[in-house]
């Protein structure tokens, strides 16, 4: 296999790593909090519905991935008022909002189904972009792989060393003590929650406007699901879910390349491929249930009910 | 100000309020979404609730529609009832109607009244063989049934559609993706001549029916009720956490396997690329707005199966999507997760904090 090919595969990996990297680095400070949003597909496709929209009516790719960001976060709010205003379950809520998700984006796209749209731009530097190997892996991505990167170090950042992100943990391990205290344990969620939606917008926005430039219904295709699986393989840890979405990107795009190489494998064997991938990663790591009780949040799936 | 109080006892008649309330909600706010929409409002929401049940084969056609959803929506509650999130049964439906599928071509050629039980029974073990990867996953490996369940519908998915491009598809089809016709031998009967109606919806109500024994008069019942309201207090009565994961995910993908071979059996006749239209999901919310009660279950199916059938109405009447249903199924599922905190809570309307300075 020549070096440019294997360059080309991992630029290609990249790309595919990018929405499940942004979904999940939303997703990990949803959870921190104490919150699981199972709604994560849902919210990915009317951010790539938003996504589309925008972009083909104002004709600005920036309009429409703020707006994809926008419509992913007032979505999420949804499920917020659900669970933390209104404390009902919060797997139910979850699952309630990707259904809503999947016909309402469903229902906006319809005047946009097919319609082609410019790929978002991609960054280009002189000279640098030219380099061999390292030129085209750092450069040439369009904004949102950027974003992706830059938003999960921000995380790690506002997670570990943050005085913020300390209380959104505390929050997490035990909204009890963390409201005794008094930190205002909902008004906290709601933001985590919020951001949580906001990533999950952008990620359907990168699948729409970057990796198939095009509105189809249910195009994310479960990935929103690969995304929450993704937080349970990384034990939490947001550098790990760095390394994971890189992962599972590979699988990704493993599956268009094998065939390439005349290895007679069905397509549907290959399709399946990331799905049967991430019920074995998560085996892997769920087996050691110590390891899972000490790094997920302990509050986590539980609704806050402050003592009168 | 206005704060949530918790109910001592769950307020009974907001067990059966709240999804009325939540159904007269969703017809409010779909009459809103039609007018943002730019349909007068009224014509779109007769063609989705009424339409589809005039003409002489409208509640046959619900029926039809209401049968795996009743059957699935029956095994989901039980799971649901002990905290087991199978949210998988798209897929044990699938698997079930390809082992069903499965024997009927394997015996094409021979006609014999055992085959048709012979569906019944691997249509079951196919769903049940489906829904062993999570629970043995679960109680192996401790990885979350909800996660991995669903996974294996899109592993499921790609399995039918390697069958019917592959193996199994009929060599005179004229390279469509699709198996043989299966013979009368295979195929449920009708349950009387010029319906389309079969001898899936009387199981559906066999299905209620023992649901509704096994769950309120047994023992069994008891211990998947106890696991899902107090674990703590199942463990303390001996009542082992590893039997209910595996009973209620074998109920639950039994059923599912069952209704897939119902529908292949008895609705389409053969197996297709795409051989269902989100029953195991849809089944998820009849579940939960029949409050995981299976009489409750038997009514949410048939409104339920009524939104798939609005939802092809609006697409020929309106020219809007057919996953307008989706949208209703969407928020019902809204609404009555909302209404359903009249059930736990009182609402109270609390004095400000200037007020209670000056009374105190």
């Amino acid at each position: 296999m020549s070096l440019t090919i294997t360059v080309s595969i991992l630029v290609s990996v990249i790309a595919a790593a990018t929405p499940l990297l942004l979904a999940a680095t939303g997703e990990l400070v949803t959870e921190k909090s104490g919150v699981l949003n199972l709604g994560v597909e849902g919210m990915m496709l009317m951010g790539a519905v938003t996504g589309v929209a925008a972009t083909l009516l104002t004709e600005n790719w920036f309009a429409g991935v703020v707006t994809a960001a926008v419509a992913g976060a007032a979505f999420s709010l949804i499920f917020g008022v659900l669970v933390l205003t209104l404390r009902a379950n919060q797997v139910a809520s979850g699952l309630a909002l990707t259904i809503f998700g999947t016909g309402l984006s469903a229902v906006i796209g319809t005047p946009f189904v097919g319609q082609p749209l410019a790929r978002l731009p991609v960054f280009d530097a002189p000279v640098l972009s030219d380099m061999p190997i390292l030129g085209p892996l750092l450069f040439g991505h369009d904004v949102l792989v950027y974003v992706s990167i830059g938003m999960l170090l921000a995380v790690a950042w506002f997670l570990n060393r943050s005085r913020l992100g300390l209380v959104l943990r505390a929050v997490g391990e035990s909204h009890d003590s963390a409201h005794a205290i008094g930190y205002q344990v909902i008004a906290i969620r709601y933001g985590a929650v919020a951001f949580g939606g906001m990533m999950a917008g952008l990620a359907g926005a990168h699948i729409s406007l970057a990796l198939t430039p095009f509105w189809a219904e249910n195009m994310t295709a479960g990935r929103g699901w690969i995304a929450l699986a993704l937080i349970v393989f990384a034990s939490w840890r947001p550098l790990r879910v760095l390394a994971g979405a890189y992962l599972f990107g590979a699988v990704t795009i493993a599956q268009l390349h094998v065939q390439g190489f005349g290895i007679p494998i069905p397509s549907q064997f290959l399709s399946a491929l990331p799905y049967l991938a991430t019920v074995i990663v998560l085996v892997i790591i769920s087996s050691n249930a110590a390891r899972v009780r000490l790094n997920a949040p302990a509050c986590i799936g539980k609704a806050f009910a402050p003592a009168a | 100000m206005i704060r949530l109080v918790p109910r001592q006892e769950v307020a009974p008649a907001m067990v059966y309020l709240s999804p009325v309330i939540a159904l007269a909600a969703t017809v409010l706010f779909g009459l809103i979404l039609f007018a943002i929409l730019g349909f007068p409002p009224l014509d779109p929401l007769f063609n989705f609730f009424v339409k589809p049940l005039l003409g002489p084969s409208g509640i046959t056609n619900l029926l039809l529609k209401a049968t795996p959803l009743i059957l699935i929506a029956i095994g989901l509650s039980m799971g649901f009832r002990a905290n087991v999130w199978n949210i998988g049964a798209e897929g044990q439906y699938t698997i079930g109607a390809v082992f069903a599928g499965g024997l009927a071509l394997a015996f094409y050629d021979i006609d014999t009244p055992l085959l048709l039980p012979g569906m019944i029974v691997f249509g079951i073990l196919g769903g049940m063989a489906w829904a062993a990867i999570p629970a043995f996953l679960r109680t192996r490996f401790n990885t979350s049934e909800l996660l991995t369940s669903l996974m294996l519908v899109y592993v499921a998915t790609q399995v039918l559609l390697y069958l019917v491009h592959g193996p199994w598809k009929d060599p005179d089809g004229f390279a469509f993706p699709e198996t043989r016709l299966f013979h009368d031998a295979a195929t449920l009967p009708r349950l009387w001549s010029g319906t389309r109606l079969n001898l899936g919806w009387p199981l559906a109500l066999i299905a209620v029916f023992a649901a509704w024994i096994v769950m309120g008069r047994s023992l069994i019942g008891f211990q998947i009720r106890v696991s899902g309201a107090a674990p703590t207090a199942a463990r303390f009565a001996g009542f082992s956490e590893r039997r209910v994961i595996w009973l209620t995910l074998m109920i639950g993908g039994g059923l599912a396997g069952l209704s897939g071979m119902i529908e292949v059996s008895g609705t389409i006749g053969q197996l297709v690329p795409i051989i269902s239209p989100g029953y195991g999901f849809t089944a998820i919310i009849v579940a939960f707005l029949g409050r995981l009660n299976p009489i409750g279950i038997l009514f949410a199916g048939l409104l339920m199966a009524l939104s798939f059938l609005g939802g092809e109405m609006v697409q020929i009447e309106n020219g809007l999507p057919r996953s307008v249903g989706g949208l209703f199924q969407g928020m019902l599922l809204f609404f009555l997760l909302a209404s359903d905190v009249l059930m736990n809570y009182r609402i109270v309307r609390v004095r400000t904090k200037h007020a209670q300075v000056a009374t105190s």
